[in-house]
Order: structure tokens, then C-alpha cells, then sequence
């Protein structure tokens, strides 16, 4: 264990917790662009910086660790007009556009901008002619949103592994892409939507992003519904409806997600399901009331049960609902009907 | 599933998901991860970046076989084959890990019976591969130090599915690979909650947790917790049950949330089956294939618009939490079931999804710890008997859950149920794509997704191609003993000559008409992965009239 002092609290830490690690135990808010947890410190946007004692530059805290005695100070005039200065210089190379763009709300740039007092741009770059990439099906790419953090190519290349993007361009010119120029349609990019997930900018974007502000939806923690990996995600709801999908990090998908996951949620509410009980009249499926529903089910399995015994009726559970719908579907089958002719589609 | 309960004592997958980034030679058999488990497949992919060393064992060309040491073309169907020739170089070379061998395990006896006759010629004769691979497999495998092997349908899904687990577990108790970080026999699950399903007992011969209804004990307890008599007669499987319908012994199924229409094999015979009912009842969330043969449906909620959990592959009890109103009067499952049992004059004993969990963890000792507000705080994998049990990442440290020692079950080479002949020259396999999900009722709902992916398609190599007259892209017949679909060709290296290959996913050109309905003989898995198919190029007339 080592001793550290941050803003004159002081802490024990393990060896090899990096300095914004500790702020983050003493509650010391650091504000990061290109850190990200499951990531490789990488240190580049240096927007993290804090002043060490007895060092003569700033820090960056997500990509230096700790020292025994070393003493952290978190804000002073230095760190602000620093930090201030980055943003600025972001700025000055970014479309400003914050009226229309899908991510108001929770783009890191305009949260930090309105952080450190900024209210116009102080430098002004001449806007590259670059296009904008919406040849993917479910995102977008914007050039001129991109603060070139790098969190996308990460992303893509250590842990999806696909190794889809990169930088390209040099100095100014300086953008996110793929080898030749390629668009997403035309690369091996497999839409896993894990690069739009940690974008701190509206620069990769759903598109159905476009749909919602961050202050109109309401967040839902669940476990994705479509195979046994069991990913953890937030279901994004504005209006009763489901809008988007954003990963958590669970234990077996640490914050990744796959297509189906991220992107195919539009069953949730499509207009073909199922929304009255139907009973099969004169040969068609009619709609019914609940309690026509329910008798006549009931009814044809006491039937069934008094000719022909409780064997003479079989059920197939499901491996898609809950545990708790299968157990009493089981129960179901074993203790109202009297059958062990209880099984799911796992064998298939 | 069957297989790891005899040899090791339990079902279920040996580790956690995330515990592959630290292995150093992982085994694919049988399973596709980037396609079918994308997010393993990722972190598979993390492992290789890091420097584990990768062998896939797979009749396709799939990606991560790309990324493979060693890659085992094997033909469909020679699993068993290949793991015994395996375990014959890793004894003979003297690779096995003695001290385990002789401390944790029994019947090395049996099983160098069975496997000596398995030299790495003959088995690699039998999977048409080269002897050189299967050694080189051997050896890497063997060296690992964390090395876990994780297979999927491609294992389970044959005939011979049952004793491909069995020999897989043979392996890796061969190398003292169970019951170790970063190691183990991991079963990859297909639907998102098959793991569930059966640990809540809708399997015909256990209760929740694995107990068993043969049992008198157990069937006392659950007697007395529920007030009703219980019947100790063995039930019948959803294959079983079709059957008994097809013959009308069985004469009402009640199906919730499941489509064999589509996704079980022989969709012919399932059609007649379910038509010969007395009565049938589906409920589910869209009017399925099989719903509209129904003589009631009940519409359900899906899981955004219900409480409940999800066990994943690693045994991970998850929460699913409603987010949004279900559509209608669509009610969720549990509740739906609730009123049927009360019309039956049975009382359910719950009003909610969290009692019912408070009833699975009265009655069943492996989930004794697991309730909606400890779920809320941790996620935690079983076996968990009670509430201060941190759950169990690893099964089988220190001691099996058979016992003190876990069993080697050998077997021979098995051949598949159906094999190709003069008449039908051809292996078809199905399988499942990144972009949909089984039977398409909920990935088919994405236009997005069915426009990269939204056909039915064959995959066919180029030497077979040229042979039958196939272009790219155009249509052909394909033809089983059961029937007949058309699709389109795509003629690529992914599969070796002599195996056709395709995904289940779609109703046009179902695959399922043309699978066999041999089952394994344990398990009662379908051979979805091979059966003996003919193709012909679709001529214009048979394109103008379809
Ligand atoms: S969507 Fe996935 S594969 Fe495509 S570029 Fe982004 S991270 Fe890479
Ligand atoms: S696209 Fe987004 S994540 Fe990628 S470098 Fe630009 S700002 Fe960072
Ligand atoms: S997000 Fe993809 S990998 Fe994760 S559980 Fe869903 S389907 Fe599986
Ligand atoms: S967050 Fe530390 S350098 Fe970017």
C-alpha cells in the first residue's frame, strides 16, 4: 500500500493505481476525454491533468500512478486555464452545432465547454471539406464532431478486435477512417456499435439518436434477450417506447455489446404483436376477452385430463422468457395438470 | 447438457465468460462465437491479441478459424473421432497430466480401451484431415496452462451429441483443465435463457435445480410445499410429446414462447403433429407459424415489459427489469399461467415474480441465496444456498460435484445418423448468423438487419459449385428425404467440398424441411448438424412458377 494525499485528504492506495483512480476513491471529480475504463491508459487528450507536488509540469492522473507521499492537488488556476485550453483548442476545430445535434445533452465537450466557463470559440480553424459517413445502417460518422480521442479506435481494435478503424490523414487533416478511404458499407465493420457507445461527441452516432434528448428519457438496467452471453444494457425509453440500447458493464460483457443487442430492439414495440387473446371461431383466430380466453383453455384441458388422463397433454416451456415464467410453467404442467411432460427448445 | 452430469457431476459451463482474456490456448469446437456469441467471440479475439494460441476444430472456414494455430477442417459429424485421436497422441507422447489423472479422476482404464484404437491416422482418416494437424492440436492443446475449451451446437447437435461432450470432458480431464481459472468444459448456451429453462425444471425429469422428480424425497417436498398429489411417472420430451401427438396419444400441447414450426427439425412432421391435436395453445408475443395453428393464443409480454431473471451461459442469475408497458392487454407470462392454475382449482402460491424467485430459493438448494434485492446489488452465479454464499464462478475446485472424482466416459467414432450416398452425395449443416436469432420472430422485426441479412441462403464450395452448374447468387434446389426448399447459392472456400452449409434462421427456403429427426439417444437432441442432401441449379420454369 502506498500513501497518498489528494487535496489534503489522505489515502492508502495499492500499488499501480494510477492517480485518477485515487481521485476517484476520495470523490475528487477529474474530467477525462480519451479515458476510458477496459481501455489502455493512453494520455493523449490531457485534459485530465493534475498538479503533483514537486513536479515542475501537470500530470496526466489517468495515465500516471501513484508514488509513496505524493501529493496530489486537483484545481488550481494552473489546471483550470490548462484544461480551458484544451477545450478551446477542440473547439476551434469543431462544428459547432449543438442546436441539432443528436448528442446535446451528454456530449463531454459541451458539458466540459459550459464546465470551464466557455462561451464562444477563441480560435477558429478553416473547416476541412470532409463528408460525413452514413453509409451504416444504424450510425453515423461526422468528421467534424470528432476530438480525435481515439476512444472509437480503441474500441475497435482491442476489444471488439475487428480492427475496423483507425486514424487517418496527418496534422490538421487528422480524422477517424478506414484503410483507402473505405465508407462503413464497404469495410468489414460489423455494426457491434461498440465505437458509437464511447464516443464522447455527437461525432459516431445512432441514427435513431436523432429521435431523443438525454433530459427525455428514462434509463432501464436489464440483461439483453437474445443469446446466452447475457450482456447488461440500459434500455432507453422516451414516451412509453423504446429508443436506443446503451451497454453496462456487466460481468461478461464489460461494457461491449454485439448488433443484436445494441441495435435490434424494434420488436419491443412493432406493430404485429400480439395485443388480445384470440380464440379460433368457425375455423379463424377471433379476438376475445381474457376470461373467454382463459375458460376456454381451461376448460379443453379439464376435458382432455378427464377422457384421456393428464399425459394426454404435454408443455413446451420456453428458453427465451425468465427463470420465473419457467418455473411456473413447470408448476404449472407438475402440480395443476399432473403431467412431467414439461420440456423447453434446449435440445434444439 | 446430459454429458457433463455424468462425467463431472453438473450440466453447466465450468467458468465465467470473462475469464478467457486471461487463457493461454483456448479450443473451439463446434462453436462459432463471433457469429453466434458475438461478445465471447470479442473477448476470444482479446485472448488471441494478448497471445493465447487458438485451435478450431470446425467442418467451415468460420472467422476465428482465420485467426487459428491450427485449424481441424473435420467433416461434420466426426467430433468423437477427432477428440479420441487427440487424447491417443496427448497419452502416448506422455502429455497428460499424471498427478490429476491418478488424484481426481476415474476410469483412465475404460478409456485408453476405447482411444488406443484411435491412432492419429485413423482418426484423422475418419475427419478427413491431416494426422500432422491433429497432432500438432494434440500437443498445443495439451500444453496449455490455462486452457479452456468451449464448444456449441456443433458438438451437441448431433446424434452423437451426448458422447461428444463426454469426450470433450475426457480431454480436458486428460490435461487436469477442470476445475481451474481460465480453464474447464464451457458449453456455450444458444437461446439467451436455455441455461434457465432448465435449471427451473422444465426439463420432464428434474424440478428446479436439478432434482429429481424419480426422487421420492424430493417429490415429498415439493408435494407438500405445493398441497397436491405429484405424479412420479416419467414425462415426455418436446420431441417425445410431437410424436405422441403425431400418433394421438398426446392430445393438447400448451406452448409458451417457442416456434417449432421453424425451429425444430422435420418441420413436415412437426406441421402434422401439431395439427393432429385435440387442442392447442400457444402464447407468445407475435402470431408465429406455430401460433396460427392454435386454437387459442395468449399475447405475452417480451422482456422489456416484465420483472424477472435471466441465467446466462456461466450460470449468472441476471435481472430483466420492465422498461416500458407491454402493447394491449398482453400480460406477462407468470401471470398468465396464475390464472389458468386458478381455473384448474390449483392455487399458484404467488402474485408476483419476486415471490416466485422467494419459492425457486425455498425449494431448490442451489439458488437458497438468490432474491430480486440481492440481484439488484449483485449478480451472482450458482450454486448459491444461501444469502451470506458468495456464488460460484468456478464449479469443481477441489472437489466435483459427482464427488471426490470425476468420471472419464469414452466412446468410439459414432457415424451420423444419415451419411450421404449415391442418391443424396451431399452433408448439409445449419447453423446461425451474427444478424438474427433462431427463428427470426424477433431480429426479423428490424428491417435494418434483414437488409444485410434477410434471405435464406446455401453455402457451397466453388469444386461442388462448378460440378452441379451453380452461379453466384443464383437459385438452387436442395433436396433431403424429407423434402425439398429452394435458395441461393453462395459459392465459397467457408465450407470444404462434399458439406453444404446453412443458417435456420429463415422461413423462405426453411432449412428445417430438409434435417433429419435422428436424435441423439440421452439428450433427445435433433441432428440439426447433418443429414444427406442433393442439389440441382433451379431452372427458369421452376424460378417463373415459385
Ligand atoms: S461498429 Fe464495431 S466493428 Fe464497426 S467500426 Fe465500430 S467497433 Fe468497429
Ligand atoms: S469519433 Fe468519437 S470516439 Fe472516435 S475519435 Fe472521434 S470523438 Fe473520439
Ligand atoms: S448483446 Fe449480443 S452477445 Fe450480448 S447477450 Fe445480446 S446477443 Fe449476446
Ligand atoms: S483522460 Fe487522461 S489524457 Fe485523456
Amino acid at each position: 500500500m502506498l500513501n497518498v494525499t489528494i487535496d489534503g485528504q489522505l489515502l492508502q492506495v495499492k500499488e499501480g493505481t494510477t492517480i485518477l483512480e485515487a481521485c476517484e476513491l476520495v470523490g475528487a471529480e477529474i474530467p477525462t476525454l480519451c479515458h476510458l475504463k477496459h481501455l489502455a491508459p493512453e494520455g493523449s487528450c490531457r485534459m485530465c491533468v493534475v498538479e503533483v507536488k514537486g513536479a515542475r509540469d501537470l500530470k496526466v492522473s489517468c495515465a500516471t500512478v501513484c508514488d509513496e507521499g505524493m501529493e496530489v492537488v486537483t484545481m488550481n488556476e494552473k489546471i483550470h486555464a490548462w484544461r480551458r485550453f484544451i477545450i478551446e483548442m477542440l473547439l476551434a476545430d469543431h462544428h459547432i452545432d449543438c442546436f441539432s445535434c443528436s448528442d446535446t445533452g451528454q456530449c463531454k465537450l459541451y458539458q466540459y465547454a459550459l464546465d470551464y466557463g466557455i462561451k464562444e470559440p477563441r480560435f477558429q480553424v478553416e473547416p476541412r471539406d470532409w463528408e460525413k459517413d452514413e453509409t451504416n445502417r444504424f450510425f453515423d460518422y461526422d468528421p467534424h464532431k470528432c476530438i480525435l480521442c481515439r476512444r472509437c479506435v480503441r474500441t475497435c481494435n482491442d476489444r471488439q478486435v475487428n480492427h475496423t478503424l483507425n486514424l487517418t490523414g496527418r496534422g490538421i487533416d487528422t480524422k477517424v477512417g478506414m484503410p483507402f478511404d473505405e465508407l462503413f458499407i464497404d469495410s468489414n465493420c460489423v455494426s457491434c456499435g461498440n465505437c458509437v457507445s464511447v464516443c464522447p461527441t455527437g461525432a459516431l452516432a445512432t441514427k435513431s439518436s436523432k429521435d431523443y434528448r438525454s433530459w427525455e428519457v428514462t434509463k432501464t438496467r436489464t440483461t439483453c434477450s437474445y443469446c446466452a452471453v447475457g450482456c447488461q444494457m440500459d434500455l432507453v425509453v422516451k414516451k412509453g417506447k423504446v429508443v436506443g440500447v446503451e451497454p453496462a458493464d456487466g460481468h461478461s460483457n464489460k461494457g461491449l455489446l454485439c448488433v443484436k443487442g445494441k441495435f435490434a430492439y424494434k420488436f419491443i414495440g412493432h406493430p404485429d404483436r400480439l395485443t388480445t387473446p384470440l380464440v379460433r371461431k368457425d375455423g379463424v383466430l377471433q379476438p376475445v376477452s381474457w376470461d373467454e380466453a382463459l375458460d376456454v383453455v381451461a376448460d379443453n384441458l379439464q376435458r382432455i385430463k378427464a377422457e384421456s388422463g393428464p399425459d394426454a397433454i404435454a408443455g413446451f416451456s420456453s428458453s427465451r422468457t425468465t427463470n420465473e415464467d419457467n418455473y411456473a410453467f413447470m408448476k404449472m404442467m407438475r402440480g395443476a395438470i399432473g403431467t412431467n411432460s414439461v420440456d423447453n427448445c434446449a435440445r434444439v | 447438457m446430459a454429458g457433463l452430469a455424468i462425467t463431472l457431476g453438473s450440466g453447466a459451463m465450468t467458468n465465467s465468460v470473462a475469464e478467457v482474456v486471461d487463457a493461454d490456448v483456448i479450443f473451439l469446437i463446434g462453436s462459432n462465437p463471433t457469429e453466434a456469441h458475438p461478445v465471447m467471440g470479442a473477448q476470444i479475439r482479446q485472448a488471441r491479441q494478448r497471445g493465447a494460441k487458438l485451435i478450431v476444430a470446425d467442418p467451415r472456414v468460420i472467422d476465428l478459424a482465420k485467426e487459428a494455430v491450427v485449424h481441424l477442417q473435420l467433416k461434420p459429424g466426426t467430433n468423437i473421432a477427432l477428440l479420441n485421436g487427440m487424447m491417443h497422441t496427448i497419452i502416448t507422447e506422455g502429455l497428460m497430466d499424471k498427478d490429476y489423472v491418478e488424484n481426481r479422476t476415474e476410469g483412465f482404464d475404460e478409456l485408453w480401451d476405447v482411444v488406443k484404437e484411435y491412432t492419429p491416422e485413423k482418426a484423422a482418416e475418419i475427419c478427413g484431415i491431416d494426422p500432422e494437424d491433429l497432432k500438432a492440436a494434440a500437443r498445443l492443446y495439451a500444453s496449455g496452462k490455462r486452457a479452456p475449451i468451449y464448444y456449441c451446437l456443433g458438438v451437441t447437435e448431433h446424434s452423437s451429441g451426448t458422447a461428444g461432450v463426454m469426450s470433450i470432458s475426457n480431454l480436458a480431464l486428460l490435461c487436469g483443465n477442470v476445475g481451474k481459472y481460465a480453464a474447464g468444459v464451457n458449453p456455450l448456451r444458444g437461446q439467451n435463457n436455455v441455461q434457465g429453462a432448465c435449471d427451473m425444471g422444465a426439463i420432464p425429469a428434474m424440478y428446479s435445480g436439478y432434482q429429481k422428480v424419480s426422487d421420492p424425497d424430493i417429490r415429498e417436498k415439493f408435494s407438500k410445499a405445493w398441497g397436491v398429489e405429484l405424479s412420479a411417472k416419467p414425462g415426455l420430451t418436446s420431441i417425445e410429446a410431437m410424436n405422441g401427438a403425431a400418433a394421438g396419444d398426446v392430445r393438447a400441447i400448451y406452448i409458451m414462447g417457442e416456434n417449432p414450426m421453424l425451429s425444430d427439425p422435420n418441420m413436415a412432421h412437426v406441421e402434422k403433429s401439431l395439427k393432429n391435436l385435440d387442442f392447442l395453445v400457444v402464447q407468445d408475443i407475435f402470431l408465429t407459424e406455430t401460433a396460427e395453428l392454435a386454437d387459442v393464443v395468449l399475447p405475452a409480454t417480451c422482456f422489456a415489459e416484465k420483472e424477472g431473471t435471466f441465467t446466462n451461459t456461466e450460470r449468472r442469475v441476471q435481472r430483466v427489469r420492465k422498461a416500458v408497458q407491454g402493447p394491449g392487454e398482453s400480460r406477462e407470462d407468470w401471470a398468465i399461467l396464475a390464472e389458468v392454475m386458478r381455473r384448474l382449482g390449483f392455487d399458484p402460491g404467488f402474485s408476483s415474480s419476486k415471490e416466485i424467485m422467494d419459492e425457486i430459493a425455498r425449494l431448490t438448494p442451489s439458488f437458497g441465496g438468490i432474491s430480486h434485492e440481492r440481484l439488484d446489488k449483485e449478480q451472482v452465479q450458482w450454486p448459491c444456498p444461501s444469502a451470506d454464499h458468495p456464488g460460484t464462478p468456478i464449479l469443481h475446485l477441489g472437489k466435483f460435484s459427482r464427488g471426490e472424482r470425476a468420471l472419464f466416459r469414452p466412446s468410439p467414432h459414432i457415424p451420423s445418423g444419415e451419411l450421404p450416398d449415391d442418391e443424396y452425395p451431399m452433408l448439409l449443416s445449419t447453423g446461425r448468423l451474427l444478424y438474427h436469432y433462431n427463428t427470426p420472430t424477433m431480429t426479423g422485426k428490424n428491417e435494418e438487419l434483414m437488409e444485410i441479412e434477410g434471405r435464406s441462403f446455401i453455402e457451397i464450395n466453388p469444386s461442388d459449385a462448378a460440378k452441379y452448374g451453380l452461379e453466384q447468387g443464383g437459385r438452387v434446389k436442395v433436396a433431403s428425404r424429407r423434402g425439398e426448399i429452394e435458395t441461393e447459392a453462395r459459392i465459397t472456400q467457408r465450407v470444404p467440398e462434399g458439406v453444404l452449409y446453412m443458417p435456420f434462421h429463415f422461413a423462405d427456403g426453411a432449412a428445417n424441411i430438409l434435417t433429419s429427426d435422428a436424435v441423439d439417444s440421452i439428450s433427445m437432441t435433433p441432428e440439426y448438424k447433418v443429414c444427406a442432401v442433393k442439389v440441382k441449379k433451379a431452372s427458369y420454369e421452376d424460378a417463373r412458377v415459385s
